[in-house]
């Protein structure tokens, strides 16, 4: 059982590391600012939880736990909120979405 | 191996250092202060944990409180232009009453 519980944290620290450097690639590869904000979720929702997570089997039933998960709560509060606003400001500021603009060059059979 | 956590929260602070240095807009580099905050908070976590010392717990919610509400002051100040109140504050009252 013990071995099961470690066996879980680690598992869960993994995944938290590799959502976390997928984020930060991710980052550097979408083309636009309101496509990076994908990017930017994915390591506060997925990579955090998934720590925290992990952190919170290692600490067991104690106070630590507690203090985790509210740490998390606030994170999954907090972050979209923040994003919101960032997309708000930059919407209001003028910046334009990249669209799509190779729609009508497929339309022409070559 | 919490030592290896710390490594991958450290690789994305540092790729999100570096698209805060090239960002092309003023918004790129806030959205990379907000992960490098977010990352932050994590990273307390797991030094706790990998010292041995869960005391540390209570710094990275502080920490999570004041990067939030910083986010959120630098948004307001790039988007009305100043911290003042958003409503008309220039409005003039209604003639008559007073």
């Amino acid at each position: 059982m013990e071995l099961l519980f470690t066996l879980l944290e680690w598992l869960c620290l993994l995944l938290g590391s590799i959502f976390l450097i997928i984020g930060g690639i991710g980052i550097h590869r979408f083309p636009d600012l309101f496509t990076r904000f994908h990017a930017a979720s994915i390591t506060d929702t997925l990579g955090a939880g998934f720590i925290l997570l992990g952190l919170m089997i290692a600490a067991g039933m104690t106070l630590v736990t507690v203090k985790l998960l509210m740490i998390l709560i606030f994170i999954f509060i907090t972050s979209p909120s923040s994003t919101h606003a960032l997309a708000k400001a930059a919407i209001h500021g003028g910046l334009k979405p990249k669209l799509d603009d190779q729609k009508d060059n497929q339309e022409k059979p070559s | 191996m919490y030592l290896a956590v710390v490594i991958a929260i450290l690789i994305t602070m540092l790729l999100a250092l570096i698209r805060a240095i090239k960002g092309p807009t003023l918004y790129d580099r806030i959205l990379a202060a907000n992960i490098i905050g977010t990352k932050t908070v994590l990273i307390i976590a797991t030094m706790g944990f990998l010292f041995g010392r869960p005391d540390f717990l209570d710094i990275a919610l502080v920490y999570a409180l004041i990067n939030f509400i910083g986010v959120v002051a630098v948004l307001k100040y790039f988007e009305y232009g100043g911290f003042h109140f958003s409503g008309k504050p220039n409005a003039k009252k209604p003639e008559g009453k007073d």
